[in-house]
C-alpha cells in the first residue's frame, strides 16, 4: 500500500518564487528617520485626540481647559488688583494641579501603547525599518511633549499675564524659565512612569487605574508620612521621605534647586538635597527608558 | 437573580492571573504605612482618623471600586465577548445583579478588610475609629461598585470618568466647594459611619437621612439603569 512519494525536489532552478505580476515599488523610500518622525507626530496628535473620534477629544481637551482656566483667573485677578507678583509662583503651579496632570498621564499613556499590544500591531511596526529603540523613543518623546504642552501652557498664560500687568520683567522671566525647566523634568518623569506601567498591560482600563494608583496613592502616602514625621519632631526626615513619590520629587526639586516655594511641611530641601532629587529624577527617567527597551525587545514577536 | 456561572466568570476576570496581586498591592501599602506610622507616632486617634479618612476612604476605596466595578463588565464589552454571555437565556438584569454582587464582594474584601486591619494597627480601635471607617468603607463599596458598574455599561472610557468623579469631584471640588460634598459617596458613607459609632472624630457634612436615602437611591437606580442599558446594548467598533 505504501505510496511511493516523489523524492524531495532537487535544489536548483526548479524551486523559485513565481512572479505573479505585481508591480514593484521603485519610488523613494523614506527610511527609518521618517518612520520614527511619523510615529512621534501621530502619537502626539493622538494624545490630544486630533485625528481621532470626537469622543476621544473630550477628555484631553477638558483636562487642558481645566489646567489653563485657573491660570487665566489668577492673571485676571492680579491685573485687576494691580499686584506686584503672581499669587502662585511658576514652579508651584504644576504641584497644585498634580491631580489633573496625573489623570492626563493615566488616560493617555495606555492610549499610546496599550492598543498596539492588544491589537497585536507591534510586529507590524517592527517589520518596517524601525528598531525597538526607535519605537520607544518616539512614544516616550511624544508623551513627554504632550505633557510639556499641558504643563507649559498655563505657565505661558501666567507669564504673558504678568508682562501685561507690567510686573518686573527680569524677575518674571527668571521664574518662568525655572517653571519651564521643572515642567520639562515633570513631563519626562511622568511620561516614563506612565509608559512603563501601561506597556505591561494590553487592557486599557487596567492600565489607567494602575498609573493613577502609582501617582496619586504614592503622593497621598508620602504627604501623610511627611506630615507625621514633621509633627513628631523628626523634620530632618521630611525631605528624604519626599523622594518616594513622583509629585513630591518634582516639588522638592523646584524648592531645592529652582528657587520655588517650599511645598513640604517644615523646612524645605537644602541645595544638596535638591541635587539628590535631580539625580533621582534623572536616574528614574533613565531607568524607565531602559525598562521600556527591555520590554519591547521581545514583545509580541 | 444570581447566576453562579456568571459569578465564577466575573471572579476569574477580576482576580485571575496576576490581577489579584495588583489589586492586593494597594491594601498592602496601606497596612505597611499604618505600621510605619504606628512606629513613628505611636497610637494617636487624630492621626489614625486622618490616615484612614484621607488615604483609605478617600483614595483606596474609590480606586478599588473603579477597578472592580468597571472591570466586572468593561473588558467584556470592550472586546465584544459579551455577546456570548448575552446570547444565553439569562435575564440581563440577572447578569448585572450577579456582576454587581461580585464587584461589591471584591471591593469589600480589598478595601474594607484592610481598612479594618490598618485601623487596628494604628490605634487598636480606640474611640471605635477602626470600626467606623470599616463601616464607611463597606457602605461606600456598595455604592461605588453599583455606580462604576453602570459607567462600565455606558461608556468605553468608564475608568477615566470613574476616576475623575472619585479624585476630582470628591477630593478636589469636595475640599473647595462645600456644596459638592452633598453629592459625594464618601460623605454619605461617613454619615452612616458617624451614626454607627457616634464618635466625634468621624463626622460628615450630610445628615444621616440624606446620606442613607441618597446611597440607596444611587445604588438601586444605577443597577436598574445598567440592566436597561445591557438590554439594548450596541457593540461599537474600536474607534
Amino acid at each position: 500500500m505504501a505510496v511511493e512519494h516523489p523524492p524531495a525536489t532537487p535544489a536548483g532552478d526548479q524551486s523559485r518564487i513565481h512572479d505573479i505580476g505585481y508591480r514593484g515599488y521603485d519610488g523613494p523610500r523614506l527610511g527609518r528617520a521618517y518612520a520614527r518622525r511619523s510615529l512621534y507626530s501621530q502619537t502626539l496628535r493622538g494624545s490630544y485626540g486630533l485625528g481621532r473620534s470626537v469622543k476621544s477629544k473630550v477628555l484631553p481637551m477638558l483636562l487642558f481647559a481645566v489646567i489653563c482656566v485657573p491660570a487665566a483667573i489668577m492673571v485676571a485677578v492680579a491685573v485687576a488688583t494691580k499686584a506686584h507678583d503672581l499669587p502662585v509662583p511658576y514652579t508651584r503651579y504644576a504641584i497644585i494641579m498634580q491631580a489633573v496632570i496625573s489623570l492626563y498621564v493615566a488616560s493617555q499613556a495606555p492610549q499610546a501603547v496599550s492598543r498596539d499590544l492588544r491589537f497585536k500591531t507591534i510586529p507590524l511596526y517592527f517589520s518596517r525599518p524601525i528598531e525597538t529603540a526607535d519605537y520607544v523613543q518616539a512614544k516616550f518623546a511624544a508623551l513627554a511633549s504632550a505633557l510639556f504642552v499641558l504643563t507649559g501652557a498655563p505657565l505661558v498664560v501666567l507669564y504673558l499675564g504678568a508682562l501685561l500687568a507690567k510686573m518686573d520683567f527680569g524677575h518674571q522671566t527668571k521664574g518662568f524659565g525655572q517653571g519651564l525647566l521643572s515642567a520639562a523634568l515633570l513631563s519626562l518623569l511622568f511620561a516614563g512612569i506612565g509608559l512603563v506601567i501601561a506597556s505591561v498591560t494590553p487592557r486599557r482600563g487596567f492600565g489607567i487605574a494602575a498609573v493613577i494608583a502609582v501617582l496619586i496613592v504614592s503622593y497621598g502616602a508620602v504627604s501623610t508620612l511627611q506630615a507625621i514625621a514633621d509633627s513628631q519632631g523628626s523634620s530632618g526626615a521630611v525631605p528624604w521621605i519626599g523622594l518616594f513619590s513622583p509629585v513630591t520629587l518634582i516639588g522638592g526639586l523646584s524648592s531645592g534647586l529652582l528657587g520655588g516655594t517650599n511645598t513640604f511641611p517644615g523646612d524645605g530641601p537644602s541645595h544638596t538635597q535638591g541635587a539628590v532629587y535631580l539625580l533621582v529624577i534623572v536616574g528614574l527617567v533613565a531607568a524607565c527608558y531602559g525598562l521600556l527597551l527591555r520590554r519591547y525587545k521581545k514583545v509580541g514577536l | 437573580m444570581y447566576d453562579p456561572t456568571v459569578a465564577r466568570l466575573t471572579y476569574r476576570a477580576l482576580l485571575g492571573r496576576r490581577r489579584a496581586l495588583i489589586l492586593g498591592a494597594l491594601p498592602l501599602l496601606l497596612i505597611v504605612i499604618s505600621v510605619v506610622v504606628r512606629g513613628l507616632a505611636g497610637a494617636d486617634d487624630q492621626t489614625a482618623s486622618d490616615l484612614l479618612g484621607g488615604l483609605a476612604l478617600a483614595t483606596m476605596v474609590p480606586i478599588i471600586g473603579v477597578i472592580a466595578g468597571t472591570g466586572a463588565i468593561g473588558p467584556e464589552i470592550d472586546d465584544g465577548s459579551v455577546v456570548y454571555l448575552l446570547s444565553k437565556p439569562i435575564k440581563r438584569p440577572t447578569i448585572i445583579l450577579t456582576k454587581l454582587i461580585v464587584a461589591i464582594a471584591v471591593t469589600m474584601v480589598f478595601s474594607a478588610l484592610p481598612t479594618m486591619i490598618a485601623g487596628l494597627i494604628l490605634n487598636g480601635n480606640g474611640q471605635q475609629i477602626a470600626v467606623a471607617y470599616t463601616v464607611a468603607a463597606l457602605v461606600a463599596s456598595i455604592a461605588y461598585a453599583a455606580l462604576f458598574l453602570l459607567l462600565g455599561t455606558v461608556s468605553r472610557h468608564a475608568v477615566v470618568f470613574g476616576l475623575v468623579y472619585a479624585l476630582v469631584w470628591e477630593a478636589l471640588f469636595g475640599s473647595l466647594v462645600p456644596g459638592a460634598r452633598t453629592l459625594s459617596v464618601q460623605q454619605w458613607s461617613l454619615a452612616v459611619a458617624h451614626k454607627v459609632t457616634g464618635g466625634d472624630l468621624v463626622t460628615s457634612d450630610v445628615s444621616l437621612t440624606t446620606g442613607t436615602v441618597l446611597l440607596v437611591a444611587v445604588t438601586v437606580l444605577a443597577t436598574w439603569y445598567a440592566g436597561q442599558k445591557l438590554r439594548s446594548l450596541t457593540l461599537a467598533g474600536e474607534e
